[in-house]
């Protein structure tokens, strides 16, 4: 008998369930690290959280948006500059470092009127020029003093086991509020949008979609995701030092957890946060031959692996884990095959 | 003291127009952003450095045998790393580039240490004589030639691609890879050409930033960002334009400086944003869209 396919749409299934539950209980796990961790643990987790804010906001960029900057950096020294300029106003120092990557996000939105009119290679060297910009004018304020820089005096209040516990927290609050937000915007229909984009510009334009109000988005979001790490890094280092926020090293840094992760994928990220963190963390930032590897490894993935750890490993194995993507699945009467589409 | 600093301006131009040849070539024929060409470039001033060096001979000498040193290097590019990139979607030559540039930079701190090197010892008089002009202008005959070389360079560059078989295969294969292919032109081969002849420009304004100034491993990333600010200037993908390209970045940073010892770098990052600014902002009102469709009407 020949019935009609039916035809479902599946978002959830029991891997996607799974890793939803225990990516919450992670975070309620890590929520109570300060009391178990110890002050070497706390701080280096911190640092971790960090990095996966930068990663996950340079591949909302590139990955879905198919946006390649070099010049994230120009944010992330922003962010603590604003965080300077918040605190030295009076705000509360804590306060400061969350409120810090909103002004830099309102500051994205004109600047991305411009920035996303570029294309290519003129968008990645454009935002290069901005932070170099940024860099310059942020030099010629008087409070930061040119290059000999400042510190976030306030942070001095607080004993360094608390400023320590705070940080964490901050920085746990902020990264997962930052991977909600970016889920939520894979999953909503703008999330449709976005990932039409990530495959085909044109033809994403054509069944209309909209373009450019779908990049500007991701563009302000990578905005105050970069600029948020800019600050949360102010709060562990207190000092500022203009050179050491709007160095390119940070834009290498993302480009190495992307593309080792897995560009345009939820997941390929955080896992790529990692493995730079256990590097990092077993040999040390011992100088230039870390350097050449991570540079090695960017151009040996990007041109031999593309889709990076996790795209590769869901790709063999045929597993989902974050519900971010739509399966189709459709039935052929009794005993029928299934044809499984990921859309994603 | 204006004119001065004008003219001053235009022959730093000039040096920009040699830097930024080679990122040129290689945009118009492969329309690929390589992120590794400042670091190539000063790779370049490191290699004629060391044969100068090595040999105690005059930095042109020592260009002179680079130059082949520098057009394998190329090849093998091309070959190795572009080639690939090239079939991967259009993120992928940015990527890869990128990645190669933090490598050659740090292999070079590795093995150079992060001192500063010059040629300006090894030219002798070259270095800082000069003419002087009525009104207390000086011209420095390194400047003088350096401008002179890109002008060379630039038409040299035009003759080739103009005149020989090799110059027409690459822009055949610019303006239509799969088209040339049809009539018989190799696109792997003309690609290699082009990165070989890219990458010996890239040698010849390499030792000229490691002669008019100092370098380290880490000079790369401005060197890049200067060539490609006259590029866009001057209009992607056009050699002279990146004569007018490089002159225009050069007065603006010299002009400048007059203002505040940051104003060299602000200047030329602002005046690079403003005409890319002005360039959306004219776009569609393009005159030559506008005589295109007048044309279109009347047929």
């Amino acid at each position: 008998m020949n019935e009609a396919p039916s035809i479902s749409v599946q978002r959830w299934n029991a891997v996607s369930v799974a890793a939803v539950c225990s990516g919450v209980a992670l975070i309620v796990v890590l929520a109570f690290g300060p009391s178990y961790l110890g002050a070497y643990l706390t701080d280096r987790l911190t640092t971790l959280f960090i990095y996966v804010i930068l990663a996950a906001m340079w591949n909302a960029l590139a990955g879905y948006g198919g946006l390649v900057s070099v010049g994230q950096q120009a944010f992330f020294g922003l962010g603590a500059y604003a965080a300077i300029r918040l605190s030295n106003a009076g705000v509360e120092v804590y306060a400061a470092l969350v409120i810090a990557p909103l002004f830099v996000g309102a500051l994205s939105v004109p600047l991305s009127s411009f920035a996303l009119r570029l294309r290519g290679g003129e968008f990645a060297i454009g935002m290069w020029v901005m932070a170099e910009l940024a860099h310059l004018l942020v030099n010629l304020d008087g409070l930061v003093q040119g290059e000999t820089g400042t510190s976030l005096i306030a942070l001095n209040a607080f004993a360094p086991d608390a400023r320590r516990a705070f940080n964490y927290w901050t920085a746990l609050a902020v990264m997962t509020a930052l991977m909600v937000l970016v889920f939520l915007l894979l999953r909503s229909r703008t999330g449709a949008a976005i990932q039409a984009i990530r495959d085909n510009e044109d033809a994403a334009a054509s069944v209309g979609v909209r373009v450019f109000g779908t990049k500007r988005l991701i563009f302000v979001l990578a905005a105050i995701g970069c600029a948020a790490a800019g600050s949360l890094t102010l709060a562990t280092l207190i000092t500022f030092q203009p050179k050491t926020y709007f160095s390119i090293q940070w834009t290498a840094y993302m480009v190495f957890m992307t593309l080792v992760g897995g560009l345009g994928t939820f997941e390929g990220p955080v896992l790529g946060a990692v493995i730079f963190f256990l590097i990092e963390t077993i040999f040390g930032t011992s100088g230039v031959w870390y350097l050449v590897g991570l540079g090695a490894a960017a151009l040996v993935f990007s041109l031999f692996v593309p889709r990076g750890l996790w795209g590769t490993l869901t790709e063999r194995f045929g597993v989902r884990v974050m519900p971010v993507g739509y399966r189709l699945n459709v039935l052929a009467g009794r005993g029928g095959h299934e044809s499984r589409r990921n859309a994603r | 003291m204006w004119v001065d600093q004008i003219l001053q301006g235009v022959l730093l131009g000039g040096y920009y127009a040699l830097i930024a040849c080679g990122l040129s070539f290689m945009f118009g024929v492969m329309r690929i952003i390589n992120l590794a060409h400042g670091s190539i470039a000063v790779l370049a001033a490191y290699l004629v450095w060391m044969v100068a060096e090595q040999w105690k001979i005059s930095p042109f000498l020592a260009l002179v045998a680079v130059l082949p040193v520098m057009a394998a290097a190329g090849w093998l590019l091309q070959r190795t790393v572009l080639e690939r990139s090239l079939r991967s979607g259009a993120l992928t030559p940015l990527l890869s580039t990128f990645g190669l540039a933090i490598v050659l930079d740090n292999l070079m701190f590795e093995r150079f240490g992060a001192d500063t090197r010059s040629l300006a010892p090894n030219i002798g008089d070259l270095a800082f004589n000069s003419w002087s002009l009525p009104g207390g202008i000086t011209v420095g005959y390194l400047a003088l030639l350096t401008f002179v070389v890109a002008v060379a360079l630039l038409g040299g560059l035009a003759l080739f691609l103009d005149r020989t078989k090799l110059g027409r295969s690459i822009r055949a294969t610019a303006e239509d890879a799969d088209t040339a292919e049809l009539v018989g032109v190799d696109s792997r081969r003309v690609y290699a050409a082009a990165t070989a002849i890219a990458l010996m420009t890239v040698a010849i304004a390499g030792t000229f930033l490691a002669m008019r100034a100092t370098f380290d491993p880490y000079a790369g990333s401005t060197q890049l960002i200067f060539a490609f600010e006259a590029i866009v200037i001057g209009g992607a993908g056009s050699l002279w334009g990146t004569l007018v390209g490089g002159i225009v970045l050069g007065v603006a940073q010299n002009l400048g400086s007059q203002i505040s010892p940051q104003g060299f770098l602000i200047a030329g990052h602002t005046v690079f944003l403003a005409i890319l600014g002005a360039r959306f902002l004219l776009a569609g009102r393009d005159p030559r869209a506008l005589v295109h469709a007048l044309r279109r009407k009347s047929a």
